[in-house]
């Protein structure tokens, strides 16, 4: 209590300095009065008196100086003083302070940017209530996709009622695709997104809507009158942020559909669940109504109870497990999401590890490459100080001989590295700031989280930390270095030969070698990072995404009093049929055709279809993914067929055909022994009489270009009824051009078409290498930033040492050197540091590059390319640095420089 | 003047002031400094500008309350008094240095008769 009424005195006088300083002044003034008067009253002369009065008092200037340090905070005081004096020398040297500041701004602004990313994907909880008891549920990926990822109604059901640490367990639709919602409101339907959610999802997550309200369980049962959740971006964008749109109702795919809420601007179901992807509104998913008998269709999403470990709910969820089914009617089906041979399971994971688990690795290397960054700059600063150190050294040693204390110098450097690094802190944060509102807007980048992406509290107080950290570490060695030079080498110390620059010199080669060192490790990184990305690209995908594009494409196949589908079937292939024709027509288009999933999106299967007559064997391989398509489909997405593609002549009627991929045709030719392993010809059990191979299809990318490709298989859509329609045009021309055209050809078809977007294939691939592009690009910009630095490096050192030498060389032109071996010898210094450097970055980076392994794609760690790449480029830019003032030193007139000094 | 004046033990300047204050009632700075002088038998060195870092220290720790006011010959001053908690701690440093000066009196009255 006592200490800290004196802890706040002290502080309160720092701030009252001139009241309280006058008040001493006064008090002294009359202690010396008052002196002196008692020694006239002893008999003393005026002037005597006065005199012995102030030799009594001691001092005055050490009594106010004590009187000081006991009243306030002497720190502060020594602080303010610094700053005043640290401001005076940066502006005088104006130069330095920018470069210097500019550096910091660099490389610390990169740090928080980085930092905030780190910070959204990963460190920071997802945006939604306790969300560490937050649980994923699902089974190990797997072959099938998002089938054998989901679960079904039924199982749903089971599971929450069996599971007993789970407060309560929710999900959502797995299978909506973009563009599955069209809002009429006059003119063209608008495509717009929905996901169906089941009723409990908000309660689950505890998000509250920001107007209106959530789902209610009536709200998803048969015969509830539509309603929708719009997400504030969606409010804003088509509503023109309407304050009273609650209750309102809009035409949503033909049917009244009322707004119950709007979502707060801090729930983004794309960001958290589906990466990339733009999700307006949210529906409630009927349970008992159709997706009952649709199989695996729900992602599970649990809360656990308080205090309940992972481990005690994935016992659970194992437990639970062998009571769920498939479907009820089904009883063989019950169970058959119990683990069976090491496969599938009921797993629970916490969510935030599903969201941004798998990116953990690129984050820390992002993370590490710009810590490197930083590094780097706190090098070049150092070497910036030192070599403003020395031609300060008799400045100091002047304060030395005046009584300051190695403390009180190392302090006054210290303040300078400090006024710096805020300085460059700030500016860093402005960089860094126009960097994370960039990033935070980049929606077509396929990482989670990023749309809500700021710098927060977490990463100003990173700031500071970084900022006072690298104040430290690159203050610490001039200043230790400064203070540290004996008091007469300085003052005779004439600044050109002597010891104490030798000394100078031998540090900041030091220092340069290791900033050349650190950016090989970078360089090298980032290499490798660039000739993973480059061999992704290379993929064979299994399709020409070039001059491909997709279009979704509205259609109405419902015929009334159609028992068995045959109809409608024989409908939709008329529309079908009569869309590619017309599409086909079009000047530039090569080839048309449909699908209802497109390759690196959504995707499902209907599980192994065996050979006709095979008993299926105990342990299955997983199930290819479905695809129904249209005749032309392949060839539009430019894959390769063996056999024969699908013909309109392949009707509800006739006999049921398939094409598989080469890699299922190859187990299954294995599984049955057929002749020549050829699959062609051969009939599949895929339900009633079965469905014979005509076509052997390329092996397609369906999930990921990176990862191998699993099986598919393909239907024709005029005897499998597909989900949705999307039409792919190949063109001679580029796709962009021919948008207008083939849009306008299927709106006259159907006037209910929405204004689609036309998607070039290319973007599919695009999205799906985005995140590593993501970070190939932020390391390669952290790399050759981390080269400018080095090579800036390089150059003050250089240059440094041939102003030192300006005599040396001066004489020895005079003796007769001529200009070009006085610049080779400026070279050759150059080289010989940069080599030292590139030897030892070499070196780190066959470390550094074991780490980020993981991360490449057909590419090895020790790439040789790469490394030859990196010391070229390094050497280049290291002979360039030390070019400059190499010319510099052979253009040194020997008269003039001899005369100087 | 042969002999050297006694230099202040760390301290000790905070309780002669306390105890002059506690004697005199307010006083000023001078007149604190004077009182010391004339009660040590000009015995200590004391630089009388070092006073003030102690009454500011004082003050701080609320052992002592400070005022301007005026001095007996009409010349503006601060006057220093001691405060209640200030009285307490004079009663508590007091004891201790008597119990000091008394425990080192014996220690070096023993080592003189049992010298070398």
């Amino acid at each position: 209590m006592g200490a800290l009424r004196r802890a706040l005195s002290r502080l309160l006088s720092f701030f009252r300095k001139p009241p309280l300083d006058a008040e001493l002044e006064a008090e002294i003034a009359a202690h010396i009065e008052m002196a002196t008067e008692e020694n006239i009253r002893r008999g003393l002369t005026p002037l005597e008196a006065r005199r012995q009065a102030i030799v009594r008092f001691g001092g005055v200037e050490t009594a106010k100086y004590k009187h000081r340090e006991a009243r306030g905070i002497m720190t502060l005081d020594i602080l303010l003083l610094d700053l005043r004096y640290t401001l005076r020398t940066l502006s005088r040297d104006r130069g330095f302070t920018l470069v210097a500041i500019l550096i910091l701004a660099l490389g610390i602004g990169a740090n928080i940017a980085v930092f905030s990313v780190v910070n959204t994907i990963l460190l920071r909880p997802l945006p939604f209530q306790d969300a560490n008891r937050l649980m994923w549920i699902a089974p190990p990926p797997t072959k099938c996709g998002l089938s054998c990822a989901t679960y079904s109604t039924d199982a749903y059901d089971e599971f929450r009622m069996y599971s007993r640490t789970f407060q309560d367990v929710t999900g959502y639709f797995a299978f909506s695709g973009p563009g599955n919602l069209s809002l009429n409101r006059g003119g063209a339907p608008i495509p717009a997104t929905s996901i169906d959610v089941i009723a409990n999802f908000f309660q689950l997550l505890g998000v509250e809507p920001a107007m209106g309200r959530v789902f209610r369980p009536e709200d998803a049962l048969n015969g509830a009158a539509p309603v929708i959740l719009i997400s504030d971006a969606w409010w804003k964008t088509q509503f023109n942020a309407d304050p009273d749109i609650v209750s309102k109702a809009f035409d949503m795919n033909g049917r009244q559909t009322t707004v119950i809420g709007v979502l707060p601007r801090s729930f983004d179901f794309g960001a958290v669940f589906s990466p990339g992807a733009k999700i307006d509104a949210i529906t409630p998913l009927n349970l008992y109504g159709p997706p009952r008998g649709w199989g695996n269709i729900i992602t599970m999403i649990g809360r656990v109870k308080p205090g309940v470990t992972l481990a005690q709910a994935q016992g659970d969820a194992e437990a639970a497990a062998p009571h769920m089914c498939w479907n009820n009617n089904v009883p063989k089906s019950c169970g058959s999401y119990a683990v069976h041979n090491g496969e599938g399971g009921v797993v629970p994971v916490p969510l935030k590890d599903y969201v941004s688990g798998r990116l953990r690795r690129s984050l820390v290397v992002l993370w590490s490459a710009v810590g490197t960054i930083l590094l780097i700059a706190c090098v070049n600063l150092s070497n910036l100080l030192l070599a403003r150190a020395a031609s300060r050294s008799k400045e100091f040693a002047m304060r030395g001989a005046l009584g300051a204390s190695r403390f009180r110098i190392v302090r006054q450097l210290l303040t300078e590295s400090m006024v710096l690094s805020i300085s460059g802190a700030v500016l860093g944060l402005g960089l860094a700031w126009i960097l994370v509102s960039w990033f935070a807007h980049q929606g077509a980048i396929a990482l989670p989280l990023l749309s809500t992406l700021r710098i927060d509290g977490a990463a100003l107080a990173w700031t500071l930390l970084i900022a006072v950290s690298a104040a430290v570490l690159f203050g610490l060695v001039p200043g230790l270095r400064m203070a540290g030079g004996s008091l007469h080498e300085s003052l005779k110390d004439s600044g050109l030969g002597s010891g104490q620059s030798r000394k100078h010199d031998r540090i900041r080669s030091i220092l340069v070698v290791s900033e050349v060192a650190l950016a090989c490790v970078l360089l090298v990184g980032a290499g490798l990072l660039l000739r993973s990305f480059l061999h992704v690209l290379d993929v064979d995908l299994g399709f020409q995404p070039e001059r491909a594009a997709a279009v979704k494409v509205e259609y109405d196949d419902s015929v009334p009093g159609d028992k068995d589908g045959t109809l409608s079937a024989q409908k939709r292939g008329a529309i079908f049929q009569e869309v590619i024709a017309r599409v086909s027509a079009i000047p530039g288009v090569e080839a048309a055709g449909f699908t209802d999933y497109l390759p690196l999106g959504q995707n499902r299967a209907w599980g192994m279809p065996w050979p006709k007559g095979i008993k299926a064997p105990d342990k299955s391989p997983g199930s290819p993914l479905v695809y129904v398509v249209s005749p032309g489909y392949l060839r539009a997405m430019g894959t390769g067929i063996r056999g024969r593609d699908f013909t309109w002549d392949d009707g509800p009627k006739s006999q049921n055909v398939v094409m598989i991929d080469k890699g299922l045709a190859h187990y299954l030719a294995g599984l049955a022994n057929w002749p020549n392993g050829d699959a062609i010809g051969h009939m599949l059990d895929t339900g009633g009489d079965g469905s014979r191979i005509v076509g052997i299809v390329d092996d397609v990318h369906e999930e990921s270009t990176e990862e191998e490709t699993g099986w598919q298989i393909y239907y024709p859509n005029t005897q499998a009824n597909p989900t949705g329609a999307e039409l792919v045009i190949r063109t001679t021309l580029p796709p962009a051009t021919l948008a207008g055209n083939v849009l306008r050809t299927v709106r006259d078809l159907n006037p209910k078409q929405p204004a689609a977007d036309f998607k070039p294939i290319q973007t599919l691939v695009n999205h799906a290498n985005s995140s590593r592009q993501f970070f190939m690009l932020l390391v390669a910009a952290f790399a050759t930033l981390g080269i400018l630095l080095a090579a800036l490096g390089i150059y003050g050192v250089i240059s440094y040492s041939v102003t030192q030498r300006t005599q040396e060389i001066g004489i020895r032109m005079a003796l007769g050197a001529t200009m070009a071996q006085v610049q080779r010898s400026v070279l050759i210094k150059t080289l010989r540091l940069a080599s030292i450097g590139i030897a030892a970055g070499a070196v780190a980076s066959l470390l550094a590059s074991r780490a980020i392994a993981a991360l490449l794609f057909n590419t090895a760690p020790s790439d040789p390319a790469t490394f030859a790449a990196m010391v070229l480029l390094i050497g280049t830019v290291a002979l360039l640095a030390g070019y400059v003032p190499a010319r510099r030193a052979s253009r040194i007139n020997p008269m003039v420089a001899l005369r100087n000094n | 003047m042969g002999e050297s004046k006694l230099d202040l033990l760390q301290g000790t300047l905070d309780l002669m002031v306390l105890q002059t204050l506690a004697a005199m009632g307010a006083q000023h700075g001078y007149g604190i400094a004077r009182r010391i002088e004339q009660a040590s038998g000009d015995e200590v060195l004391l630089n009388q500008g070092t006073i003030y870092a102690s009454l500011v220290r004082l003050q701080q720790r609320g052992w002592i309350d400070a005022e301007w006011g005026t001095s007996d010959n009409n010349r503006k001053a601060k006057f220093y008094s001691i405060t209640g908690s200030g009285r307490d701690q004079l009663a508590k440093d007091a004891a201790y240095w008597q119990r000091l000066s008394g425990v080192m009196g014996r220690v070096l009255a023993m080592s003189e008769e049992g010298g070398i």
